[in-house]
């Protein structure tokens, strides 16, 4: 098989950055996106160039390091699936495949397809938490959850944190992401005791960020590898309506975001 | 206390107003209130099926109740107000959420309505302001002179030009497109989110934008018909 791959080429954050066109020939139907990348960037460094730069890890769909659009859809064109799980057997011979990365303020872009997602790290660093005593392992069910919660709880937290549903959607919004993440601790016995300062923390922080609002047209949930369902932006909203009116302390802080990506480290 | 000014927050957290959570559910139940409007409106307009005293009757009803007609004004613009106020922020917003557009971009999921609804608003509230101007106030009033209380010779002329009538039955059907993603956008806003009736709230939605729009469009095509003269 045949692929012309379009590819967002962009050397780093000042770099205005523009599109490459790759013919990529003896494209195997039984590779992953990734592995096709693969292929392409053994030719380019063959050829003394530089290879695209893209994020990925344990390619099996569960670390959420991968991830770009492809024509469009953010991980491509089927459901319930990451980039580096994408079989090129989707495709047609002689197919062009656009692939851009994710675009949004509050995704910088680093290099070539990778992102800077810290801003949903800090979004997590500001409430993805729950308070536990130290010392002994707890009593196993301990807490009495039932299936019911636990199910929904777990739908939440199989959220990979990948940007899919930022990408996707056309105001940039990290609602679905947010939700998720405030639903899988708030919906449980464990996560009650910060619950509505989570609410807080967490949607003042994702305001903090350059994140857009929600609209509920659902192309987050449509893109989202996991599935994570519109519920939880409800489940976020709800939360944060009530932690509005019950709020006792005075507001929270937000995390400030970092500018730069070599800010913090060593160079 | 002097434990709690000591350490003011450097990075204060948006507030509510401040937040796009909080924009959207005041856009959530001022969209209710107004939708709460649209129903009551066609319920009076309806009327015009009954007879030239019987709606003539309603409008003076209206006026004669001075006291409670300019609080339910003055209710309806601040909703209006505040409405417009959150989605103009908000839209602003999401274009600097995302400086750099796509080269491609394709909906997947998301219903034609829900992403007009940027649109739709604009439109009909220009329509609803012409609409003023025609039919409450009087000053354009093409197809006869206003009547000032005569609400069904006022309407009738107004319906009978051709060009009222069109765009009266275009901004009903963006009204139509806008309450039919807004009536099930406002519950997910306010955080009402059941899996098991969602998918028969997304139809109610649309039966009862339908509804709307039906019921008002018929109205001027009755006009236009010479069923109602």
């Amino acid at each position: 098989m045949r692929l012309t791959l379009k590819i967002w080429r962009q050397k780093g954050a000042a770099d205005k950055g523009g599109f490459v066109r790759y013919p990529v020939d003896r494209v195997d139907g039984e590779m992953s996106m990734l592995e096709c990348l693969d292929v392409l960037n053994e030719s380019l460094i063959e050829k003394g160039e530089e290879p695209i730069a893209f994020e990925h890890d344990c390619r099996e769909g569960i670390c959420g390091s991968c991830g770009f659009m492809i024509g469009g859809v953010a991980h491509g064109p089927m459901p319930a699936t990451t980039v580096c799980q994408l079989t090129m057997r989707h495709f047609k011979d002689g197919q062009e495949l656009v692939i851009e990365p994710w675009r949004a303020a509050a995704f910088p872009v680093i290099k070539d397809l990778i992102v800077d997602r810290r801003a949903f790290d800090r979004i997590i660093a500001s409430g993805g938490y729950i308070s536990v005593s130290t010392g002994n392992a707890p009593d196993g069910n301990a807490h009495p959850v039932g299936k019911e919660m636990a199910d929904r709880a777990m739908d939440a937290a199989a959220c990979i944190g990948c940007g899919a549903c930022v990408a996707a959607c056309p105001n940039a919004s990290a609602a679905l992401f947010t939700g998720a993440k405030i639903a899988h601790l708030n919906l449980l016995p464990q996560g009650k005791p910060e619950k509505d300062r989570r609410a807080l923390r967490m949607v003042g922080q994702m305001n903090a960020e350059g994140f857009g609002n929600c609209t509920n047209i659902g192309e987050c949930t449509a893109v989202c590898p996991k599935e994570i369902p519109l519920e939880v932006i409800a489940i976020m909203n709800r939360d944060y309506l009530r932690a509005s009116v019950v709020r006792r302390e005075e507001l929270v802080a937000a995390i400030a975001p970092v500018s730069g990506w070599d800010v913090g480290g060593k160079s | 206390m002097s434990s709690i000014a000591a350490a003011p927050p450097q990075n204060r957290a948006p507030g509510f107003w401040a937040s796009t959570n909080g924009k959207k559910i005041v856009m959530a139940v001022t969209g209710a209130i107004l939708f709460a409007f649209v129903v009551g409106h066609l319920a009076g307009n309806l009327q015009i099926y009954e007879g030239p005293q019987k709606l003539n009757a309603y409008g003076r009803f209206l006026h004669s109740i001075g006291e409670l007609l300019w609080p339910v004004r003055i209710l309806l613009l601040t909703c209006v107000g505040l409405h417009i106020t959150a989605t103009a922020q908000l839209a602003l917003r999401a274009k600097r959420a995302r400086p750099v557009g796509y080269s491609r971009r394709q909906a997947i999921a998301s219903s034609y309505a829900s992403r007009t609804m940027y649109w739709s608003g604009p439109i009909v509230l220009a329509f609803v302001i012409f609409h003023l101007l025609n039919l409450t106030a009087g000053y354009i009033h093409p197809g006869g002179a206003f009547v000032e209380g005569d609400v069904y010779h006022n309407v009738v002329s107004g319906f009978q030009v051709w060009w009222v009538s069109a765009w009266y039955i275009f901004s009903i059907g963006l009204l139509g497109l806008h309450l039919r993603h807004g009536l099930w956008s406002m519950f997910q806003s306010v955080g009402i989110h059941q899996p098991r009736y969602a998918a028969a709230m997304k139809s109610a939605a649309f039966a009862i934008a339908l509804l709307i729009v039906l019921g008002y469009i018929s109205i001027p095509i009755s006009v236009l018909l010479g069923l109602v003269k």
